[in-house]
């Protein structure tokens, strides 16, 4: 199981994100790390987990906190189910508080993974996305972060922004690569409802990006990663050397998963009240009334749905088909005993007819994308979801 | 206080100008009927012998919109004592909430009036009218029971192009025309410019105008008073045997049908055995009596007086509008009756949801009853399923009856795009013997007959009356022109305003042309229509294609000279209304086999959502599922998926720039 806490602040907003994410004058970190502690307690006791196998940092800017709450919130794990040392533990990490100091005292907390925010090496496409650092200083802290964490330093860059154009976006990638550890993560932006950027665009006032560019701009970046010797193991995530993200990967396999903190979000099976069935969680969004819900309950879970079965499976396809790997027979043997990935499938219908365009392959490994069909996965999985529901 | 003071005064002066005397002549206290529909049953019946022929009027008002027709109406009916003066009496003939709501009268309604006039006392029949050129047949239709009209028109806006209209549709028919130069209250009134444009354009003496304030009052007992003296009573004679015009009927759900009679001759009575010319049918008369708006029973009716009727008819059709009614074994010659309502713009109907079929085919039986210039034809598309054509009088009359739809039925519908009835003679004998004719009406364009069957296509023309300001002539002329216009007629009826006559091919008019007018005309100009025959016309048959398969729904009759404009802008349209698929869609225009437009909809070559990390899946799942959910909905035309709304975003707005 892999247990996600959230630190939901912020310094500042950034133009494009629409995160669950607070900008407050002041935080009471005490009060914040001991409901962390507290809800952290509660929930793997209700999961019943007997071993984590990972643990992700998320936010917000868990940066923000310090060493001791990460540490804390570490310490609860390890007292409420077993935490290997070789388990995996990221933190999500900004630019602008990752200094050498910081990240060592994250480091002797017990973090041994970290996700940079760079973001760009741009400055001016940095001033676009409201960042707060300069590209000077993303370069400074991935350094840092290198030394600290080698080969377990991943670094974050978004393309596809208004007016970017498709050299701009190959320079500024060749220069993460020179830079980077060994896994990537590269997001297309997406203009999100609610946040500064895409008011802008939509308002006229910034270029809508074309499609046809960004797909040009994900088919370079994608050859680019391969060519450095990168796996390209899920849609947006390349490794090398094996460096692959355990946690991410236990969100695309549809394991247990227990969101931790204002607004997070989780997948498990409640065994310690006798649940039996896989419940999708969410904490309380809001960080005060989520602390007030802890303090008198001990977590702020604020909605807890029971997914069917077939809820689950869509899930999985949905999920795993993401993956280089996609979903294999024994994954969906797992949540569907009586309905075989073949039987599900491999019958006349909307998964062979995308097979036979090249975009799907169903074979002794599972049902997987191929990579044209990777980039065009939104529009096969409606078709794919029509045919599940029909069995 | 002032207007309430006035008020008050004015309605005391009303009140002791009515003489007292002539009990001979009194009619019965009305009940006050107005207030509850069909409250009068089991109190005492009116005689109405007592009104003979020459102390009988039946008249109209005509007016365009907005000149005041039922303000004058509603002033008419408390002078004369047929309902009480309130402040609430706005539009009291106008019974529909969409006529209240919009200021229209749709549907003609009648109201008998009692006024003593130098000692003697006068039966009024108003027979109400339609202010609008939609339903112009309603108002014709109105006239035909009439000796005359009040002619209203606005201090301020002067004579309009249906001002125009109706004052022809009375004249042809030879009625005394009363003018009425109404709102002389408003600070822009100036009635002096109005009298001068009467009388150049209607040849009617200066001196004959009456000027009225309708809200306050002012002068409306002088129109009561020119009614009887300058509408000739009705010419008739109730010695002679019974013969009633049939110009009006409604349908209530507890009595059946209700038909607005005229009496031409005779009189009629419960019990009487009576015989519709047209049907042949026989009835036996249950209840007569006038209208005051609403139905007050009366032991008779007699020649000259205009009244209703019961007699067990269960369905509209057996009422026949123009159906001369005569008493069983007394045939008389019918009267000349009137041509049916025809059509002049169709549309398909079709529920939002096919689950909903049947409520709404039983609102439309309903509506249709009470309003059977809609003509109904079963139809169905692959796209919108089962549904019908429905024919109208023209654009107006589709909206109310659409409006009518969700506010008395609560049915929301699926209009498709307004067509006109082209025609074709035929010129293959094969079609020529399957459609029985040579001659054929073409409603839905699925039904275009290929050219090479057909020797020439048809479409209606009309011909409109532009009044306008003379600064808009220019652009207004331009318009016409770009709509395909022949001008026929233009004649400055006062030094500032000018009224062209064009001959419009109705397909031109029929979606936006008046939004047009306005808008360039600043709402100044006014346009009427009456409809002008067919001409021949250069007509193809528009498909859309998509990949090479035709759009059903989207197929259009078009002129020859606007196919390459309106199929590359159906192609823009349909462009923006198709999301994006996995593969290249062409959207085409294309005349048999020949394309005349295409716009090319790429495929998609990026379509994956970037993040997705425990916090996005359940949203994502909704999202997809909900997709997963509309592409069942989605239409398949070959390979392509088309959202079912596409259509109607394609279809809904102009397909002329």
């Amino acid at each position: 199981s892999a247990p996600c806490p959230q630190w939901p602040y912020c310094r500042k907003r950034c133009s494009y994100c629409n995160f669950n994410k607070y900008v407050v004058p002041a935080v009471d970190e005490a009060a914040v790390r001991a409901c962390l502690v507290r809800e952290t307690r509660t929930l793997l006791r209700l999961s019943q987990v007997q071993s984590v196998t990972s643990v992700f940092f998320g936010g917000g800017t868990p940066s923000l906190a310090s060493p001791r709450t990460i540490a804390a919130v570490l310490e609860a794990v390890a007292g409420a189910a077993h935490l290997p040392a070789s388990a995996e533990v990221t933190l999500e990490a900004n630019p602008s508080s990752a200094g050498t100091p910081r990240l060592a005292g994250f480091r002797a907390a017990g973090v041994n993974r970290l996700s940079m925010g760079v973001q760009s090496l741009d400055d001016a496409e940095l001033r676009l996305l409201g960042r707060e650092h300069t590209a000077a200083e993303a370069r400074g802290a991935v350094e840092a972060a290198r030394g600290l964490f080698p080969g377990r330093t991943s670094i974050d860059l978004i393309f596809g922004l208004p007016g970017q154009s498709q050299d701009a976006w190959a320079r500024g990638l060749e220069a993460a690569l020179g830079l980077c550890d060994d896994h990537v993560s590269l997001y297309q932006l997406t203009l999100e409802r609610g946040t500064a950027l895409a008011a802008q665009v939509w308002g006229g006032a910034l270029p809508v990006p074309p499609q046809d560019l960004l797909a040009d701009m994900y088919q370079t970046a994608c050859a680019m990663l391969v060519a450095a010797g990168f796996r390209h193991y899920e849609v947006s995530n390349f490794a090398r050397k094996g460096a692959l993200s355990t946690h991410n990967l236990s969100y695309w396999r549809a394991e247990q998963y227990i969101g931790v903190g204002p607004g997070a979000h989780g997948r498990f099976v409640p065994r310690g009240e006798g649940g039996r069935s896989r419940e999708a969680r969410v904490q309380t969004l809001e960080p005060d009334a989520w602390m007030r819900e802890v303090q008198s309950r001990g977590h702020g879970t604020r909605r807890r749905v029971v997914l069917s079965p077939l809820e689950q499976l869509e899930e999985v396809l949905v999920l795993g088909l993401r993956t280089d790997e996609g979903v294999t027979h024994q994954r969906w043997g797992h949540f569907s005993p009586h309905l075989s990935l073949q039987a599900a499938f491999g019958a006349p219908g909307e998964a062979e007819a995308l097979q036979q365009r090249g975009w799907l392959v169903l074979d002794g490994g599972g049902l997987r994308c191929r990579r044209e069909g990777l980039a065009l996965l939104d529009s096969l999985l409606p078709d794919l979801l029509c045919q599940l529901q029909r069995r | 206080m002032g207007l309430a003071g006035r008020t008050a005064v004015w309605w005391a002066r009303l009140r002791s100008s009515r003489p007292a005397a002539a009990p001979r002549c009194l009619p019965p206290r009305l009940p006050a009927a107005c207030q509850r529909p069909y409250s009068s049953r089991g109190e005492e019946k009116l005689d109405m012998s007592t009104y003979p022929v020459e102390s009988i009027r039946n008249f109209s008002i005509i007016a365009h919109v907005d000149h005041g027709k039922s303000t004058l109406a509603d002033r008419l009916l408390e002078i004369t004592g047929t309902i009480a003066k309130t402040d609430r009496n706005k539009q009291v003939l106008d019974k529909l909430q969409v006529e209240r709501e919009r200021g229209i009268t749709v549907k003609a309604q009648s109201a008998s009036l009692f006024y003593n006039h130098k000692g003697i006392n006068y039966l009024l029949n108003l027979i109400d009218t339609p202010g609008h050129v939609d339903f112009s047949y309603e108002v014709s239709r109105s006239l035909s029971a009439c000796q005359g009209v009040i002619l209203v028109v606005d201090a301020n806006e002067g004579i309009q192009a249906q001002t125009v209209a109706n004052f022809y549709l009375a004249f042809e028919a030879q009625l005394a025309i009363i003018p009425v130069i109404n709102k002389i209250d408003l600070k822009n009134a100036d009635p002096e410019r109005v009298e001068k444009q009467i009388e150049k354009l209607f040849d009617i003496p200066i001196d004959e105008c009456v000027r009225i304030s309708a809200k306050q009052g002012t002068n409306v007992e002088k129109v009561l008073q020119k009614v009887i003296e300058k509408i000739p009573p009705p010419q008739c004679n109730t010695a002679d045997p019974l013969k009633a015009l049939v110009f009006d009927s409604t349908f209530d759900h507890y009595r059946g049908v209700i038909a607005n009679i005229a009496l031409f001759g005779g009189e009629i009575q419960k019990g009487h055995k009576i015989v519709s010319a047209h049907t042949k049918k026989r009835y036996e008369v249950n209840e007569v009596g006038i209208l005051t708006p609403n139905e007050q029973p009366t032991h008779k009716l007699y020649a000259g007086q205009v009244g209703y009727l019961i007699a067990g008819m269960k369905e509209v059709t057996e009422a026949q509008i123009g159906d001369t009614l005569f008493l069983y074994k007394q045939p008389v010659e019918p009267l000349p009756g009137f041509k049916s309502a025809k059509p002049m713009v169709f549309a398909g109907m079709y529920p939002v949801d096919q689950t909903e079929y049947n409520n709404l085919k039983s609102a439309l039986e309903r509506l249709t009853l009470n309003d059977s210039s809609v003509t109904v034809h079963r139809d169905s598309s692959l796209a919108l399923g089962a549904g019908w054509r429905l024919g109208f009088l023209g654009l107006l009359h589709m909206e109310v009856f659409n409006q009518r739809l969700e506010q008395e039925y609560n049915m929301s519908v699926i209009l498709t795009a307004p067509t006109v009835p082209y025609k074709a003679v035929l010129s293959s004998a094969k079609l020529i013997k399957e459609y029985g004719k040579a001659e054929i009406t073409i409603i839905n364009p699925a039904q275009f007959p290929d050219k090479l069957s057909v020797s020439e296509y048809l479409e209606p023309t009309v011909l409109g009356t532009i009044v306008t300001p003379h600064e808009y002539i220019g652009k207004i002329i331009v318009l016409c022109q770009d709509r395909r216009a022949v001008q026929k007629d233009m004649l400055y009826i006062d030094e500032h305003r000018v009224m062209l006559k064009y001959l419009f091919p109705l397909n031109e008019i029929v979606v936006d042309f008046y939004d047009a007018l306005k808008s360039l005309s600043s709402g100044y100009a006014s346009f009427d229509y009456e409809d002008a025959g067919y001409q021949a016309a250069d007509l193809i048959k528009m498909d859309i294609l998509l990949n090479g398969n035709p759009v059903e729904e989207l197929a259009t009759i078009i002129h020859n000279d606007k196919a390459y404009a309106t199929g590359k802008f159906l192609c823009e349209r349909l462009k923006d209304a198709i999301p994006r698929q996995l593969f290249e869609i062409a959207i085409q225009a294309a005349i048999g086999k020949k394309i005349i437009a295409r716009e090319t909809l790429k495929a998609y070559r990026k379509n994956v959502v970037a993040k997705c990390y425990g916090g996005d899946i359940t949203r994502r799942m909704k999202l997809l599922k909900r997709q997963a959910e509309g592409k069942k909905l989605m239409r398949k035309i070959g390979n392509v998926e088309v959202p079912r709304d596409a259509f109607i975003r394609v279809l809904k707005r102009q397909t002329d720039k």
